[in-house]
């Protein structure tokens, strides 16, 4: 048998522990990413509030919240995630005598790395934000809360989509360390393969290509929901005499639009 | 006739950035129904005054009374006292995520928690007055400087104000726009709006103001009828600005 038979033998024949592993590192990547993303955005709003000017309660509060934050971003991103897994994973059997379950533990890990890089790419989402922005809401008596609800995040959000594709795709390939704890992921299937048919060559490069699929698959995705949130190029020029009328037009438009 | 009812007064008002004093012991107020330009050099400190009394600059030292109670004190209510104060930008600052009318409804509903039906008809009865209805499914940069300004100022108004502030509305349009925006602001003084208006248009606060202030350095120079400021200041500082300014 040659290579190229071997790699169809790989897929025929285990394609249900493929399927498995693949549905196990989706399952992963996107509830990691989007917790993530939960933790990046909560993160980025807390640190935005602006510091009271008097050293009083709240000041002392944002203080020790910001601090507390400051370590969690840069323990996560200054060492490895593999080592994170071990030493979460150790760490919480060593301490509480349980044994987590592996995927609860997987998840946890990935969503507060995504949390960590993620942070620090909301951050950078509202300074980018035009100061004008800001001062608009509060000129019309918005608060710091509602002013980051219905101005500053959903144009933080657009911007930082991108970014947060780019972090999805690296949670896809990196979810593959944590093999390391046993999570049942493509990568350790593959492993597994490799123990019953001996044909290591051919087997990582299946693996190969299903990680690119599903990668490719999700960036042309989020190219389309990018899309969508910029919403239409045009708008409709309403030609009612009276606000009556242009009520009524515009309600019908609205109704156009939703369909 | 004005009325003597004053909306807000500022009383020894200073501002410093860093060591760079901007405005010192400033003494002014708006009263019912008045239209007051403020004008001088850029870097007369006469946009932190504006600022400061919007709260979007935080004042060093002084006082601002609304409605009698100076909001600079600890408990007053900052949130109600902006929405009751309408800002106008030079760089309009309109939301960008969000199209024409729900620029004018936001403040509406978020902020005094109006319905959606009462905030839209009230936001469509200002848009119609700026002469911006037909836009209302538009995105801001979808729009022209003066279309964008026009929508600004609907927006403000449809908060109701009890006084607008403009901070230099026209220095950032072409100048084939400052006229629609203008004519708009001149609509509104003649309603009977109050406001206050930080201009470099001569024309506008000559013809339009009931009050002109001149600031330099960070104080108030002078400040009376244009008829009086424009044509016979007491102040040399205020000739030789005007001099300047309308000689060009």
């Amino acid at each position: 048998m040659n290579s190229l038979q071997f790699i169809i033998k790989v897929i025929v024949e285990y394609w249900p522990y493929l399927l498995r592993g693949v549905g196990y590192t989706m399952l992963l990547s996107i509830s990691g990413t989007i917790v993530g993303f939960a933790i990046g955005l909560l993160v980025g709003v807390v640190r935005s509030i602006p510091m009271p000017d008097k050293k009083n309660a709240l000041w002392w509060l944002l203080k020790i919240v910001n601090t507390l934050i400051g370590v969690y971003v840069e323990v996560f991103r200054c060492t490895p995630m593999i080592v994170q897994a071990m030493v979460i994973y150790y760490g919480i059997a060593m301490l509480t005598g349980f044994e987590v379950d592996r995927l609860l533990a997987g998840f946890i890990i990935i969503s507060i790395n995504t949390g960590a890089y993620m942070a620090e790419i909301v951050r950078g989402g509202i300074m980018s934000i035009d100061q004008g922005q800001f001062e608009a809401a509060h000129a019309i008596g918005m608060t710091h809360w509602q002013t980051m609800v219905h101005v500053i995040i959903p144009q933080a959000v657009r911007n930082i989509l991108p970014a947060t594709g780019n972090e999805f795709v690296i949670n896809i390939k990196d979810s593959s360390v944590l093999m390391v704890i046993t999570v049942t992921e493509l990568f350790y299937y593959g492993k597994i393969i490799i123990t019953l048919n001996y044909r290591a060559f051919e087997t990582y490069l299946v693996i190969a290509a299903i990680y690119f699929i599903l990668t490719f698959s999700i960036t042309r995705l989020l190219r389309f929901i990018e899309r969508r949130l910029d919403g239409p190029k045009t708008y409709d020029i309403l030609h009612s005499g009276t606000s009556a009328e242009a009520v009524v037009e515009a309600m019908a438009l609205e109704a156009k639009n939703v369909k | 006739m004005l009325s003597n009812e004053a909306i807000v007064e500022v009383r020894h008002l200073s501002k410093s950035f860093g060591n760079n004093v901007v405005l010192r012991d400033i003494n002014f107020a708006v009263h019912r129904g008045e239209v007051v330009c403020i004008i001088g050099a850029s870097g007369s400190g006469k946009s932190t005054l504006l600022r400061c009394i919007n709260l979007l600059e935080k004042p060093d030292g002084g006082e601002i009374l609304y409605k009698g109670q100076n909001i600079l004190e600890g408990n007053f209510n900052t949130v109600e006292y902006r929405s009751r104060m309408g800002m106008v930008f030079q760089q309009f600052n309109l939301f960008n995520n969000h199209n024409v009318l729900r620029n004018c409804t936001i403040g509406q509903t978020v902020v005094v928690k109006r319905s959606k039906e009462e905030a839209d008809k009230i936001a469509l009865e200002y848009l119609e007055k700026v002469g911006m209805s037909a836009f209302v499914n538009a995105k801001p940069k979808q729009l022209s400087g003066g279309q964008k300004q026009r929508v600004a100022i609907a927006r403000a108004l449809s908060m109701q104000p009890d006084a607008l502030l403009f901070d230099e509305p026209t220095s950032a349009l072409d100048p084939e726009m400052v006229g629609e925006v203008l004519l708009v602001m001149r609509d509104l003084a003649s309603s009977g709006m109050t406001m206050v208006v930080v201009t470099h248009e001569m024309q506008f606060a000559r013809e339009v103001a009931d009050r002109v202030v001149f600031m330099d350095g960070g104080v108030i120079v002078e400040e009376g009828p244009p008829e009086i400021i424009f044509e016979r200041p007491k102040m040399e500082r205020t000739r030789t600005f005007l001099r300047r300014t309308l000689a060009s």
